[in-house]
């Protein structure tokens, strides 16, 4: 179950983070998942669902995330395509030189924080 | 008040962190670190078995198994003589860092090179640096040749690939030339070692590189 250990490792750099910023509560966090990073995404939401009402710096947070779509680039005839659909081949020229210009990303985009105004 | 804050950290962040210093940790200390990770039943055991045999009295060699459950991996090393010690992970599909160091706390090891035996898996393994010094995959023959195009990350991040099982090769249509160019697509650096774990076969080269890497560590 690999969504398990995503979202203990995700908590524990918020909580790094929050140490740094003077966090006292993080009310939402957003993800950056890419099409193709093979994460299991309701898999993850409930993952996380769990875990965040055992930890008070995230208790009740929502988890955001936004997609982003796997493209392919080929380097013989500089086509851009969609990874999903046709792998490693490129559909126009039927080259295999490729690789993946995006839809791996796998991230921690951005948290709201509650703020500790003291100094 | 309530703030956004921009992070832009890669959700292995935390880890990548603690696996970057317990690399250190073990280099300090003098323990060579190897990541063995393969789909389950691809030989691990037996490969290591083979391995501990042929180099007692060259070099100390411990191990750590990492298992979902069950310790019966941990005890056939441990009748070779070698230190070992068996992880669980409950229900977790990798090892990472913080569980790799937990383990080496445990195992208090007085050898040389540490096999971690990960998780059987060729997914999530391949995702968490666990602090190893070097990533070793291995391959089975009866797995099919065409495993570096189902799972290219893992055969990506390995050091060394050791196909193993080849004295079954004459009941399997597994093409070593063809595995070979499919892996040298994703990483062209990796070292190969076809081998036989049961006849012994090619075991030599793989031991010499283990011998030299582990040299090499060492003299850094």
């Amino acid at each position: 179950m690999h969504e398990l250990g995503i979202v203990k490792h995700v908590i524990k750099t918020l909580h790094d983070v929050a140490n740094e910023n003077n966090v006292r509560h993080i009310a939402s966090v957003t993800l950056e998942i890419g099409e193709v990073s093979g994460v299991v995404l309701d898999q993850l939401v409930d993952c996380w669902n769990y875990f965040r009402e055992k930890d008070d710096l995230v208790k009740g947070a929502p988890l955001f995330v936004e997609k982003i779509p796997a493209v392919t680039f080929c380097t013989a005839c500089e086509n851009k395509y969609d990874t999903v659909a046709h792998g490693k081949t490129c559909p126009s020229c039927g080259s295999t030189e490729t690789y993946l210009l995006q839809g791996n990303e796998f991230s921690i985009k951005q948290i709201e924080a509650e703020v500790n105004e003291e100094n | 008040m309530i703030k956004v804050i921009e992070l832009k950290r890669t959700v292995t962040d935390s880890n990548d962190r603690d696996a970057a210093s317990l690399r250190r940790e073990l280099t300090e200390r003098g323990i060579f670190l190897l990541n063995l990770m393969s789909a389950p039943g691809s030989g691990k055991t037996t490969l290591l078995s083979r391995t501990i045999t042929d180099l007692t009295g060259k070099v100390r060699i411990g191990v750590m198994e990492a298992d979902i459950a069950s310790d019966v991996d941990a005890l056939s090393i441990n009748a070779l003589g070698a230190e070992s010690i068996q992880v669980h992970t409950d229900g977790m599909c990798h090892m990472d860092a913080g569980m790799t160091r937990d383990g080496l706390a445990e195992l208090n090891p007085k050898a040389d090179i540490v096999f971690l035996e990960n998780i059987g898996n060729l997914i999530c393994p391949a995702e968490f640096d666990t602090g190893a010094h070097r990533n070793v995959m291995i391959l089975s023959l009866p797995e099919g040749d065409d495993k570096p195009l189902k799972y290219p990350y893992m055969f990506q991040k390995c050091d060394a690939l050791l196909i193993t099982k080849t004295d079954a090769a004459p009941y399997f249509d597994f093409d070593l030339a063809v595995a070979e160019e499919r892996v040298r697509a994703i990483n062209p650096t990796i070292r190969i070692f076809p081998l036989s774990a049961k006849t012994g076969d090619g075991m030599k080269d793989w031991e010499d590189w283990l011998i030299q890497e582990w040299e090499k560590q060492k003299n850094a």
